[in-house]
């Protein structure tokens, strides 16, 4: 079994009295989809900004590729290599496609006053970064709010990976979608695993994580119950373990068990 | 290749037609706006409008405004607004008259120091936005009473009394930077057309139209510069950004403070410009410079096709918005109508362009 690219060991994080994270260990390898799976709550957004280095854990050690790491800003870890696709997914809707997906990074050529965009190679790349993830624009320059939920997802997680994403954190990308655009993108993030990404899973949705899970670690109350591999864990236990058992057994029992 | 075609062909998407592509430029509204002031006037106005002189005529005011409104625009697009553009005409002319009339200083350093004191202004006015996170809107408007009334104490401090300061035309005659700044260019090239009998001559002689003005040089030349920068440059594609969403364009690395600082010197920069052409100009400057400016400098930009909430629109919509502002304008007294006209006219205009570019917005982003 390869290193992880990123472990993470005993994190703690207090804001003033109130205990975010009590204890949560976490590591990601290349080339699997680690899924994190907790309640509303549990400290999945708290974790996810701590690796991603919004916040600075207040005990515990992050070890990237082997060396002790500590980020002091988003930035930092972004040139790590730890990319982030938040729920707002950082698009543009009025902004075409191509646009969106340089935000910040944009191709140049030509220098001194003559410095401008690359657009012909930016409009290539873009639909070449699309295509490798399943989507055919209709054009690059087509405006990202035309697109669809599932596929501004797609393309926030190609730019991710084209700009040299090591690790890639999804937050709950699937929470807000249907069932054809969720397959879509549990379909994409199966092709970035395939490159080699180790994909950071956030969801609470067991069904969704099963289905391109290789791990599965749940969050509660700010601790983590543990690891499972996959095949070791079936979804009740995994509801069981996310929602911290008895009640919630009962709750399904009195809904039919379809929760 | 068989995949990409199936992938490619989603019965769901119809092509686009030219018109639908056409639709979805922001300019569009300006430019037929432009047609339809004009096939008006073509109409009712006097054919005086529309030859060399009437031409340059409506043009001069025109660029004027458009030097503001571009800017204007540019700042819109980032996201934020500037109502004291007009005051700062006022505060600029002032600066830039003490420097040559009471401090004697050639236009090679009046000129910069007048730049760089409106710059730094509108840095202020930036950075106050930013710091406090209260919209533009507000801040910009303390500014436009502060820079109107500061222009105002400042002229009588330094005139002895009065708010008009004399003696600009001159304080600057003979200097080798005034011709950039003032006058008209191409006066040679006008002289032989009006020779060879292609323009129009005064009995003396000399054309009717002496040069093309230096203000409507600045205009294209600004509307050029501002596309290109808007379009084909990083910084343009962080401006839309940053006025699209702050915290998206931050988030994907966005230099978003540094972008609507430098907007707001943009701004502040083209009022001094504007201030020291009019100075130049009239050979005086006045505190009531650039009155109601920052009105018509947005109303130009909205004419344009920008929107109010930022991250949409042009500055060569601007160029045509500002076109159609001094057509009405100066258009109205080639006419019989009573040219008080010109305020309803213009108010119609705005409402229309709201309208209109609400409803682009909504077909570029496909929503129902």
């Amino acid at each position: 079994m390869t290193d992880p690219i990123i472990h993470m060991e005993n994190i703690k994080k207090h804001f003033g009295n109130v205990i975010a994270l009590n204890g949560v260990t976490f590591d990601v390898r290349p080339g699997e989809c680690h899924c994190l799976l907790g309640d509303n709550g549990a400290g999945k957004s708290t974790f996810i900004k701590t690796m991603s280095g919004v916040h600075k854990p207040t005990e515990g050690t992050i070890t990237f590729e082997g060396k002790p790491m500590s980020f002091d800003s988003p930035r930092d870890a972004m040139e790590a290599g730890i990319a982030t696709v938040f729920q707002d997914l950082a698009m543009i809707p009025l902004m075409s496609v191509t646009r969106n997906f340089f935000m910040g990074r944009e191709p140049t050529k030509g220098r001194g006053p003559f410095k401008r965009l690359d657009l012909e190679a930016a409009n290539r790349i873009t639909m070449e970064e699309m295509r490798r993830m399943g989507i055919n624009l209709r054009a690059p320059d087509q405006a990202v709010g035309t697109l669809s939920g599932g596929e501004r997802q797609t393309v926030a997680i190609a730019r991710a990976v084209h700009f040299g994403a090591k690790v890639l954190i999804l937050d709950e990308p699937t929470s807000a979608l249907g069932v054809r655009q969720t397959s879509n993108v549990l379909a994409t993030i199966a092709r970035v695993r395939s490159q080699g990404v180790g994909v950071v899973f956030i969801s609470h949705n067991v069904r969704h994580a099963l289905a391109v899970g290789d791990r599965f670690t749940v969050l509660n109350r700010g601790q983590t119950l543990g690891t499972a591999q996959k095949g070791e864990i079936d979804a009740a236990e995994l509801q069981d373990l996310m929602a911290g058992g008895q009640e919630l057994a009962q709750l399904e029992g009195s809904l039919g068990g379809t929760i | 290749m068989a995949s990409d075609r199936t992938l490619s062909a989603d019965e769901r998407i119809k092509a686009e037609s030219l018109a639908t592509r056409l639709m979805k430029r922001p300019e569009l509204g300006a430019m037929g706006g432009v047609v339809l002031v004009t096939i008006f006037f073509l109409i009712t106005a006097s054919p005086a409008m529309f030859t060399l002189p009437g031409i340059m005529n409506f043009l001069t005011p025109a660029a004027q405004l458009g030097i503001l409104g571009i800017a204007a625009a540019m700042l819109m697009i980032g996201g934020e607004f500037d109502l004291s553009i007009g005051s700062m005409v006022a505060f600029a002319g002032m600066i830039f008259g003490v420097l040559v009339v009471n401090l004697g200083l050639p236009l090679i350093f009046a000129i910069p120091l007048t730049m760089g004191f409106a710059a730094a202004m509108g840095a202020l006015n930036g950075a106050i936005v930013i710091r406090t996170g209260l919209p533009s809107f507000i801040v910009t408007l303390a500014f436009l009473f502060i820079l109107r009334g500061a222009s105002l104490v400042g002229l009588k401090m330094f005139t002895g009394g009065s708010t008009q300061l004399r003696g600009v035309r001159e304080a600057v005659s003979g200097d080798w930077l005034a011709p950039v700044f003032s006058g008209d260019a191409f006066g040679g090239l006008f002289r032989w057309m009006a020779e060879m009998g292609w323009i129009g001559k005064l009995r003396s002689g000399a054309p009717t139209v002496p040069g093309v003005p230096v203000e409507i040089l600045w205009f294209i030349a600004f509307a050029l510069v501002a596309t290109w920068v808007l379009l084909r440059t990083p910084a343009g594609n962080w401006i839309f950004a940053t006025g699209g969403d702050r915290n998206a364009a931050q988030n994907s690395g966005v230099p978003v403070r540094r972008v609507k600082i430098s907007l707001f010197m943009l701004t502040a920069c083209a009022a001094a410009l504007v201030a020291i052409i009019t100075v130049i100009d009239s050979g005086s400057t006045d505190a009531r410079r650039g009155f109601m400016k920052e009105f018509e400098a947005i109303i130009t930009a909205v004419i344009g096709g920008c929107l109010l909430t930022g991250g949409y629109g042009s500055a060569i919509g601007a160029f045509f918005g500002a076109i159609i502002f001094g057509m009405v304008t100066i258009g109205l007294t080639y006419t019989g109508f009573d040219q008080d006209w010109f305020q309803v006219f213009l108010g119609g205009m705005l409402l229309l362009a709201v309208v209109f570019n609400n409803a682009i917005r909504k077909r570029v982003t496909g929503e129902r």
